[in-house]
């Protein structure tokens, strides 16, 4: 019998739990992976047979899946890698007087469907460009709204170079939108 | 005064811890000075909300299934297990 209804969810609910790790982790073979982990997971549970909404179930153990993922990879950045450039990269975006050395531009923000379709895809390619090391820390921290000091306690940092990390990845997310999108 | 380096890193820490009264005060005042800055911090609400509905746009998109490869190896798994 529990076999027949995870089949059913699995029909019912497995696409959308697909697409909802496709959002978070954006790598498809890595989605793909949670949702197995997901289900099998599911079936362990000596809850199974009593879920009466086995979507919100699902998506609550898929979440912890997620976060394993990205606390594995992040944890894969030694913390040598994240302190090794010093302040120098900085140097690019600010004169010696500490002023903007090109100045934030102002951003005709998308409106319609397809102009916003067209900026979401500049964004993607930016986030691509990021260092990976980067790109990670700014993934958990702003599109999974991890805490700040788990973050630090995963990748043994502290919290101050944290926040450099962040800013740094920004910094540089913001540039590379900005050039892309004034001039597509 | 803070410069724009330093309040450029001030607007980005407010997104991830809460500033002190005396950072939030010196940094309203050189966004009320500055035009740069205070673009640079709309930029960072944009880059937020971006993120965000690129999230909700994957999760909606009904045209984005899971590989029917995939599933029938979910199955296989989950049928191994009962076994």
């Amino acid at each position: 019998m529990a076999t027949t209804s995870v089949h059913d969810w699995l029909n019912q609910h497995g696409d959308y739990l697909y697409r909802f790790a496709l959002a978070r982790l954006r790598d498809p073979h890595l989605a793909e992976d949670v949702v197995q982990e997901t289900f099998l997971a599911a079936i362990k549970s000596p809850n199974f047979a009593e879920q009466s909404a086995p979507r919100t179930w699902l998506t609550g153990i898929l979440k912890h899946k997620i976060i394993d993922v990205m606390r594995k990879s992040v944890r894969e950045i030694a913390a040598s890698d994240l302190m090794t450039d010093d302040d120098a990269s900085m140097d690019d975006f600010f004169d010696e007087t500490g002023h903007w050395a090109e100045p934030p531009l102002p951003w005709d923000m998308p409106e319609g469907a397809l102009e916003q379709k067209q900026f979401l895809g500049i964004l993607q390619t930016c986030m691509d460009k990021l260092p990976a090391k980067a790109a990670q820390l700014f993934l958990m921290r702003d599109v999974h709204e991890t805490d700040n000091d788990e973050i630090c306690k995963e990748l043994n940092i502290s919290t101050t170079n944290a926040w450099v990390m962040l800013y740094r990845a920004r910094m540089g997310l913001r540039k590379c939108l900005e050039i892309n999108w004034l001039s597509a | 005064m803070l410069d724009c380096k330093q309040t450029s890193q001030l607007i980005s820490q407010s997104l991830d811890r809460s500033l002190t009264v005396r950072e939030r005060f010196a940094m309203r005042l050189h966004l009320l000075v500055c035009q740069y800055c205070k673009q640079f911090s709309q930029h960072m609400q944009t880059l937020r909300v971006a993120f965000k509905t690129i999230v909700s746009t994957v999760e909606s998109d009904n045209s984005i299934e899971m590989p029917s490869a995939t599933k029938s190896r979910i199955l296989r798994s989950i049928e191994s297990i009962k076994d």
